[in-house]
C-alpha cells in the first residue's frame, strides 16, 4: 500500500489539514445480477483524454471538475495525460494506460465470458481536485446519468 | 485527492442504483472518504494496477474488485485489501 510518508513532504502537510469530503449516509446498491451477466464500465482520475478532446484545465483553482467520455473501443496508446499533480511517478501510466485505465483488461474479460460485456461509455476526470465543490454540485451527477443512460451494471473507479 | 474524487463520483454512481468498487491507495484517506466499497492494493501512487504491461498483475486486481462486489452485502462503506497471495 502506498502510504502518507512516500510523499513529498509539502503534500503530506496538505493532505494531513485538508478537509476530506466525508460521504454519509455511505449508499449501497446490490449487484442485481451475476458479474457475468454485467455490463462494466470504468472511471480513470488520471486526467487522460483522446487528442482530440479538449485537454484537461491545469490552470483551474481548485482543479478542473469536467470529464471526458472515453468511448469502449478506445486505443489506449493515443490517450495523452493531462495529471498535473507531482505527487506521484507518471512513469508507469506513460508506460501502459492500462495501469490506470484497463478497458484493454475489460475486454479481455468480456471475451472470456467473465463479464457480459463492455459499458459503451467510460469517464476520465482529472482527480487533484481540491475544491470538489463544482464536481459534487454538477459533474459527477451527470458523469453517472451517462452510466445510468448506458443501462451499467457495474462501475469500477480507479484513481492514481 | 483521486481518492477523494472517484469516491465522491462512486457516490453519485451507487445513489442511482449502480453498485461500484474504487481501487484504494491510501487506507487512512479511504476511511475518511468512505466510498461503498474499496479494494486497497499494496503498490504506489501512480501505479494502480501494479506494474505496466503486466496484463496478469493488472488483471489480479480487476479480479480482487468484482469478488468485493460478488461477496460483499453491505451495508458500506466496505474496504478490503489485496491479499499477499493474490499478488
Amino acid at each position: 500500500m502506498a502510504r502518507l510518508s512516500d510523499l513529498p513532504l509539502s503534500y503530506r502537510v496538505f493532505v494531513k489539514g485538508y478537509p476530506f469530503r466525508r460521504i454519509d449516509p455511505v449508499p449501497w446498491a446490490p449487484l442485481a445480477k451475476p458479474v457475468a451477466a454485467c455490463r462494466v464500465a470504468l472511471v480513470t482520475s488520471a486526467g487522460l483524454s483522446l487528442p482530440d478532446q479538449e485537454p484537461f484545465d491545469e490552470g483551474v483553482r481548485g482543479g478542473d471538475p469536467s470529464f471526458r467520455v472515453l468511448p469502449a473501443d478506445t486505443d489506449v496508446s493515443t490517450l495523452v495525460e493531462h495529471h498535473r499533480s507531482q505527487a506521484f511517478d507518471h512513469a508507469g501510466i506513460d508506460a501502459d494506460r492500462n495501469l490506470a485505465f484497463p478497458v484493454d483488461r475489460l475486454r479481455e474479460m468480456a471475451a472470456e465470458g467473465r463479464i457480459a460485456e463492455v459499458a459503451p461509455r467510460h469517464l476520465t476526470m482529472m482527480g487533484s481536485l481540491t475544491a470538489p465543490g463544482r464536481m459534487v454540485k454538477r459533474t459527477a451527477p451527470e458523469a453517472a446519468e451517462i452510466f445510468v443512460e448506458d443501462r451499467v451494471d457495474l462501475a469500477l473507479l480507479v484513481p492514481v | 485527492m483521486c481518492t477523494q474524487t472517484t469516491g465522491l463520483v462512486a457516490a453519485e454512481i451507487e445513489r442511482r442504483g449502480i453498485p461500484t468498487v474504487c481501487v484504494q491507495l491510501l487506507r487512512e484517506i479511504a476511511e475518511k472518504v468512505r466510498p461503498p466499497r474499496g479494494l486497497v492494493v499494496p503498490y504506489p501512487h501512480g501505479f494502480p494496477l501494479g506494474q505496466p504491461n503486466d496484463p496478469p498483475a493488472q488483471r489480479l486486481v480487476l479480479e480482487a474488485m468484482l469478488a468485493v462486489v460478488e461477496e460483499e452485502r453491505g451495508p458500506g462503506p466496505v474496504l478490503r485489501e489485496l491479499e499477499a497471495d493474490e499478488r
